[in-house]
Order: C-alpha cells, then sequence, then structure tokens
C-alpha cells in the first residue's frame, strides 16, 4: 500500500465511521472530488445525484455547450409539433446546485495521475470520474458521407443546429416530394428514434403536403417497437411510408450529397427532395482517446458500478458504453448516471457500493395523441446486466385510443420530469 | 495494514446492514423519479409519489406487478421490483415531505 493509497483508504474508514453519525461531514484532508465530463443526460443527471446524495463533494461538471438542446423530443421539433427552444436548457440551476460548471472541453483523461486536461489548458484532478462523453458520428462509415455532407443531408442525430437543418429542408420542400431516411445498423443511439421521427415528419408531411412519401432505407432486418410502429403508420398515414430492410437492399453505403442521392449495397439509386442519413456511431472522442473504448468503438463497463472495465477509477454511463440489454437511451443514460454517481460516493467513503438496479421506459410518439412505449427494468453485477425477467416489453399491439393518448400524455410528463431532475 | 483490515471489516459488518438497506432504496427510489420527479411530486398526467400513504403506495404497486390494476407502463414495470423491494418504496415515499 502507498502512502497516498493508506491515506485515502483511511479517509475512507474514517468516512464510514464520521458518516454513520454524521452524514454531512466532509473528511480526510478536505472533500473528495469528482469529475464528471459531459453535461446531457448521462452526465449532468449524475452530477445532481452527486449533490443530492453527497453534499461534501467537490463535484465539477465539464461541457462545453452553454444550452443543451435534448434529443428526445427533438422528432417533434422537426415534425413542427415543437419548438427548439422547449427543448434547450442552460446549466444555471446545478451551479445554483454547488456543483462547479467549467464550460470547456475535456482534451484527455491523464488517468495515471487522476487528472482532466481541458481545452482551455486548466487541470481538474479527481478522486473519481465519471464520464458521459455520448457518441462521435463515424464519418465515411458511409461513402460520401463527411461533414460537410451533413450540411446538405443532415443527420440531425445531435440535436441543435442539424434538428434545425432538416426542419428548415422539409418546410421548404415541395408536395409531392420524396423524403428519404438512411436508418442504421445496431448498435446505434436511440434505437426507436429514426421511427419516431419517421412517424412525426409523416404527421407534418399530411397536414402540409400530402401528396409527399417517405422511403427508409435500413440496414438492419427489423427495428424496435416495429409492429407498433407499422399498425400505427398503417392507420394514420395510409401509404405514404415505405420501409425496406437490410435483406430487401435496404442498406445504404454510399451518398452524393450534391445530388442527394443515396446508394444501397446492390447498386440502387435513390434521388431525395429531402434526405436525412443517420450514419454509424461510436463512443465520443474523449472515451476511444483515453482508453476507454474497446476494438468495437464502444465502452465496456462492470454493471454493479458502470466502473469502466478498461480503466479503473473511472465510471462511464449512457450512450457510449456496452450495457445491453439496456438500450442507448436518455432514460438509460439517467439511470446508469444515478448508479455511478451513488457508487462513486460510495467507494470515495469507504462504503459498500449498493446493488445496482436501473430502468428505462423510451416513450415515442407516432401521431396526434398517439404513443408508444417500452420499458425495462434491470439489474447489474459485476459480471453481467440483465433485464428482469418477466418485467418490461413493449406496449400492447391491441390497445385502443385511449391507452396510446394516456401514452402520449405520460411521455410527455417523462420529459419534463427527467429535464427537471438535470436542469430543474 | 492487518490493523487496518480489522478495523474495515468490523466497520463493515456493524454498520454494513443498516446502510446496504438504505443504500439499496436510494438506488431503487432514484429509478422512478425518472417519470415521477426529482422530488416525486409527479408531472402532467404522472402522479406524485411523496407523501402518499405507504399502505396505498405498496398496494398499488402490488396490484400494478399482479395486473389486478389496468395500468399503461407500471404493471410492466412493478414486475421488476420484488416484494420487499415494494415494501421499501413505499415506505421511503411515504416519508418524503
Amino acid at each position: 500500500m502507498t502512502t497516498q493509497s493508506r491515506r485515502r483508504f483511511l479517509a475512507g474508514v474514517a468516512g464510514v465511521s464520521a458518516s454513520f453519525a454524521m452524514p454531512a461531514i466532509a473528511y480526510g484532508q478536505g472533500a473528495a472530488r469528482v469529475v464528471v465530463i459531459g453535461g446531457g443526460f448521462g452526465g449532468a443527471t449524475a452530477a445532481r445525484y452527486l449533490k443530492k446524495t453527497s453534499p461534501q463533494l467537490q463535484v465539477t461538471l465539464v461541457e462545453p455547450s452553454r444550452r443543451f438542446v435534448t434529443c428526445p423530443y427533438s422528432n417533434l421539433v422537426i415534425g413542427g409539433q415543437r419548438r427548439i427552444d422547449s427543448i434547450s436548457f442552460g446549466y444555471d440551476k446545478l451551479a445554483k446546485s454547488g456543483i462547479t460548471v467549467a464550460h470547456d472541453t475535456a482534451a484527455a483523461i491523464e488517468h495515471d495521475r487522476k487528472r482532466v486536461r481541458l481545452a482551455g489548458g486548466r487541470m481538474l484532478p479527481y478522486d473519481r470520474l465519471i464520464v458521459s462523453p455520448g457518441i462521435d458520428i463515424r464519418w465515411n462509415g458511409i461513402a460520401g458521407y463527411d461533414e460537410k455532407a451533413a450540411q446538405t443531408m443532415p443527420h440531425a442525430w445531435r440535436a441543435g443546429e442539424q434538428t434545425l437543418v432538416l426542419r428548415r429542408q422539409l418546410e421548404a420542400m415541395p408536395d409531392g416530394g420524396l423524403f428519404v431516411m438512411a436508418a442504421p445498423a445496431n448498435p446505434f443511439r436511440c434505437p426507436p428514434g429514426p421511427y419516431e421521427r419517421v412517424s412525426m415528419i409523416a404527421s407534418y408531411l399530411k397536414g402540409a403536403k400530402p401528396r409527399s412519401k417517405i422511403l427508409i432505407l435500413d440496414a438492419k432486418e427489423n427495428f424496435s417497437k416495429q409492429p407498433l410502429f407499422q399498425d400505427a403508420w398503417a392507420k394514420l398515414y395510409p401509404g405514404m411510408i415505405e420501409w425496406v430492410p437490410v435483406g430487401k437492399d435496404g442498406k445504404v453505403v454510399k451518398v452524393d450529397a450534391r445530388t442527394k442521392t443515396l446508394e444501397t449495397e446492390f447498386g440502387q439509386q435513390h434521388k431525395a427532395a429531402v434526405a436525412n442519413v443517420i450514419p454509424p456511431q461510436m463512443a465520443a472522442k474523449i472515451a476511444r482517446d483515453s482508453g476507454l473504448a474497446d476494438q468495437s468503438g464502444w465502452c465496456p463497463i462492470d454493471a454493479s458500478s458502470f466502473e469502466s472495465k478498461l480503466v479503473k477509477g473511472i465510471h462511464v454511463v449512457g450512450d457510449a458504453t456496452i450495457a445491453a440489454p439496456m438500450p442507448k437511451s436518455g432514460f438509460a443514460a439517467s439511470s446508469q448516471g444515478k448508479v455511478a454517481a451513488i457508487a462513486a460516493a460510495s467507494m470515495l467513503q469507504g462504503k459498500p457500493v449498493p446493488a445496482a438496479s436501473m430502468v428505462n421506459t423510451c416513450y415515442s410518439h407516432v401521431g396526434k395523441d398517439y404513443a408508444i412505449s417500452v420499458a425495462g427494468v434491470y439489474r447489474g453485477t459485476a459480471e453481467r446486466l440483465i433485464e428482469v425477467p418477466d418485467s418490461g416489453g413493449v406496449s400492447p399491439r391491441q390497445w385502443d385510443d385511449e391507452n396510446r393518448k394516456l401514452e402520449a400524455i405520460y411521455a410527455d410528463g417523462w420529459y419534463a420530469s427527467i429535464t427537471g431532475e438535470m436542469f430543474g | 495494514m492487518k490493523l487496518y483490515t480489522i478495523i474495515l471489516g468490523i466497520s463493515v459488518l456493524a454498520i454494513a446492514p443498516a446502510f446496504a438497506q438504505n443504500a439499496d432504496v436510494t438506488i431503487l427510489a432514484a429509478t422512478c423519479s425518472g417519470c415521477h420527479g426529482a422530488s416525486a411530486d409527479g408531472s402532467g398526467g404522472i402522479p406524485g409519489l411523496k407523501g402518499q400513504q405507504e399502505r396505498y403506495l405498496a398496494d398499488q404497486l402490488k396490484a400494478f406487478k399482479a395486473g389486478s390494476r389496468p395500468a399503461t407502463v407500471m404493471n410492466r414495470l412493478a414486475k421488476g421490483y420484488t416484494d420487499e423491494e415494494i415494501a421499501g418504496l413505499a415506505l421511503h415515499f411515504s416519508r418524503l415531505r
């Protein structure tokens, strides 16, 4: 045992004893420091939970953006059902709750020295680090699809300006135009997202440009909540949406941004009036550069604490992780962020890490007063992450309009709650 | 080193049962707040849990789990928790003020 680790160890023991009588007292030589990288669903939630459950900790959140635009509900902005202001949030309340918010980019994690180097040059030392970095696009994973191509064929898979680019293109599209979406193979952020987006666009086109068509070129053979989406499409938007799976030459391998043409595996070319290319993805750069991702491009974790399996002392949560059967969703990231926050605080205080339990509920809006959901309850151990048997699942297929409407109401309630937990 | 191990061992043994129970409920209750809100006040059509009668909460969760109370998502979720966990959650939310 080194002097440093012994000191930390003793601090931990003291923490247990002290917290038994006086839970709020700081231990050791000053408060322990937790740095959180990424201010989205995983990171912002983790930071809030750290402060809420262990107010004595020094918590620093590193996030370059001053406004966070949520991917959840961005499909409603694309469909014209919401304004982008209503899905944009600032970090003021986090700062008010005692979290230090550093609006900077994490340039490197020096895990041997337990510090994060910011692009602006500052060093942030930490005792535990939580990384919730989100995704990066695999540029040229589809030939010809690079950052420049995304200006004319938006991905809109990170919400913000891209969301508005796609919305403006749909507004400018003539009635009778063809909207083409390229949907990615698994795994990717938000499995039902592409199909909710198509639904919201169909809802818009049905009212504003009813002669238009929607073509989904899919790199998969099936998709999340598929029967529920397809039932809704047949009912609400009959004849408007065509879905082509990989087995019927649905996989887009090449695009030409100049002519908005998408080319599939077997050479079919589809010329779009508006094209939305959702490309293959991977864990964001900071995770890959810091040795947190394996050769798959995603980050393996110990599901009892969401500590990285590759670098000790660092927790990774959210879309960047390999956490199947949990989906890459905002809800899952938030739930993982809470588990990581409580695990990190427990470790710093020398307490046993409580058993990990996570949840996910993904609502998808498919029309006015019509939403569907998938839900799951999960348990994590060092060996595996499982969905509790016989729990969870999707909305029943035979449900009436009343239940679909209730799910739309609950979806809105969920969105207000989860963003309130982060930013409220 | 040995002394530290003994100290830690005793501390954990003495304290773990009490803390393990609380910690588990903290983790479990955290899974509820994603929809029911950080303060469990509810949101829009989603009901609040804060300060509800313990017995009422436990009975509703068990009814969701058994399928005897119709729901949209709660019957799918309640099946993911043991009766003991449901009892812990009911007590936890009933005590929130």
